[in-house]
């Protein structure tokens, strides 16, 4: 039989309710309140040997004497999992099941999981750590989000094969593990597979999902006949002979050049020096990178209300997202206190 | 870059040839070019109509900037 530890607020711990939110952490043999749940779903393969009981306040004011005493409790305890809440959408609940999982992790080697609301504060701050269920808003989801954490934590103690998060419904930590299919299936067979499937538009499932980025909020339309607009690009068209000697590849400058007195940029003067694609065309004409020719006639035409008199420029290729953020805040900081309100970004 | 400009409140548009990867990490308006090493022109046009090529995507990018969307979008040419 395998031994699990439960870990309990005040509220579930039977403690009390905010009044009781400082309450020091205990140790306690056997199970409280949810625990017994949980310890009916997790039998007969494993048994809710201990509960720890803290108070969210005790542990959002004194994190780390909390997780240190509790670390202490548990040392001479053997057991094999660690499960805490769920926390439903209770702030500081969700961010101590967190932080008591992610430390019991790593001192004692044991997996721990937990659950809480997607939107809990300590979805965010350790899913990346430790399994973390996506529960409900209150504990009107208790069964539900229990049974949850219940059929993966067997499965983990009995040592079980795993699925990948999707499949086994805790929330993506970021890791990407080698898998092999069974039946075992050629990688370009399941490519063109999945080609296809994206060809007729039926639905499919990448092997490879990107991370999410942050994505800024949509800026709302401008009227770019009034609008002061700038060109940024991320082609390497520079002066003829590179004064600020950006580099070619994995760039960490970037140069602002006046154009307030050119129609066009001409070949000979202007050239490329990114090296991730054959120069020959942009070099014959850099326009093709920086339309500033096709600017100037819709500025003739009053349709933009003018062209900000300098163009801003990297080298997008091998570049980290760390440089390349940092460069488009600095161009941006640059662009604000040039009252720009539009800009148009070519990337090759 | 696209997105720390956006974020500084800057109307912004992204001419890319990789449309679905200029939209995937967070470009929220997106307009699609030739060719990653001639983005606005195409060596088998004349020079005339590599112009009138380039004159009519960058117009998509102006509509693009003048356009409220609701939710990150590509302007087809």
């Amino acid at each position: 039989m395998k031994r699990a530890i439960h870990y309990l607020n005040q509220f579930f711990g039977q403690i009390g309710g905010e009044e009781k939110a400082d309450h020091e952490p205990e140790i306690r043999e056997g199970v409280v309140g949810p625990g017994i749940l949980l310890n009916n779903l997790l039998a007969p393969e494993v048994e809710v040997t201990h509960t720890v009981i803290c108070g969210d306040n005790f542990f959002g004011s004194h994190k780390e004497e909390a997780i240190e005493r509790i670390l202490n409790d548990l040392k001479d305890k053997p057991f094999d999992l660690f499960i805490a809440g769920p926390a439903f959408m209770a702030g500081r609940y969700g961010v101590a099941c967190g932080a008591i999982c992610e430390a019991v992790q790593e001192q004692f080697g044991v997996p721990a999981v937990t659950s809480m609301h997607e939107e809990n504060p300590g979805k965010e701050l350790y899913y990346k750590s430790i399994y973390i269920f996506p529960g409900g808003n209150s504990a009107v989801a208790m069964r539900k989000d229990m049974a949850a954490i219940a059929s993966f934590a067997k499965k983990l103690a009995t040592g079980q094969p795993l699925g990948p998060a999707r499949e086994e419904g805790y929330i993506p930590r970021g890791i990407r593990h080698e898998a092999f299919i069974d039946p075992p299936r050629l990688g370009a067979d399941r490519a063109v597979e999945m080609l296809l499937k994206k060809l007729k538009g039926e639905p499919y499932q990448t092997e490879m999902p990107m991370p999410k980025g942050d994505r800024p909020a949509i800026a709302p339309a401008v009227k770019v006949e009034e609008a002061k607009l700038a060109i940024v690009t991320s082609g390497g068209i520079v002066p003829k002979g590179n004064p600020d000697r950006i580099q070619s590849a994995s760039a960490t400058k970037w140069g602002k050049y006046d154009i307030s007195n050119l129609d066009r940029l001409n070949a000979g003067e202007w050239e490329t020096i990114h090296a991730g694609f054959d120069p020959t065309f942009a070099n014959q004409n850099p326009n093709v990178i920086v339309p500033l020719d096709a600017l100037r006639a819709y500025e003739r035409e009053n349709k933009i209300g003018q062209l900000h008199p300098y163009y801003y420029c990297t080298v997008g290729t091998g570049t980290t997202q760390a440089e390349a953020s940092r460069m488009g805040r600095e161009i941006a900081q640059e662009l604000l206190e040039a009252q720009v309100s539009a800009a148009i970004l070519v990337s090759t | 870059m696209t997105k720390e400009i956006e974020k500084a409140g800057i109307t912004i548009v992204q001419m890319a040839n990789l449309v679905t990867i200029a939209h995937s990490v967070g470009a929220n308006r997106v307009v699609p070019t030739v060719a990653i090493p001639y983005p606005l022109g195409d060596p088998n046009l004349s020079e005339e109509e590599q112009y009138q090529l380039r004159k009519h995507r960058v117009g998509i990018a102006l509509k693009a900037l003048a356009t409220n969307i609701e939710e990150p979008t590509i302007f087809e040419v």
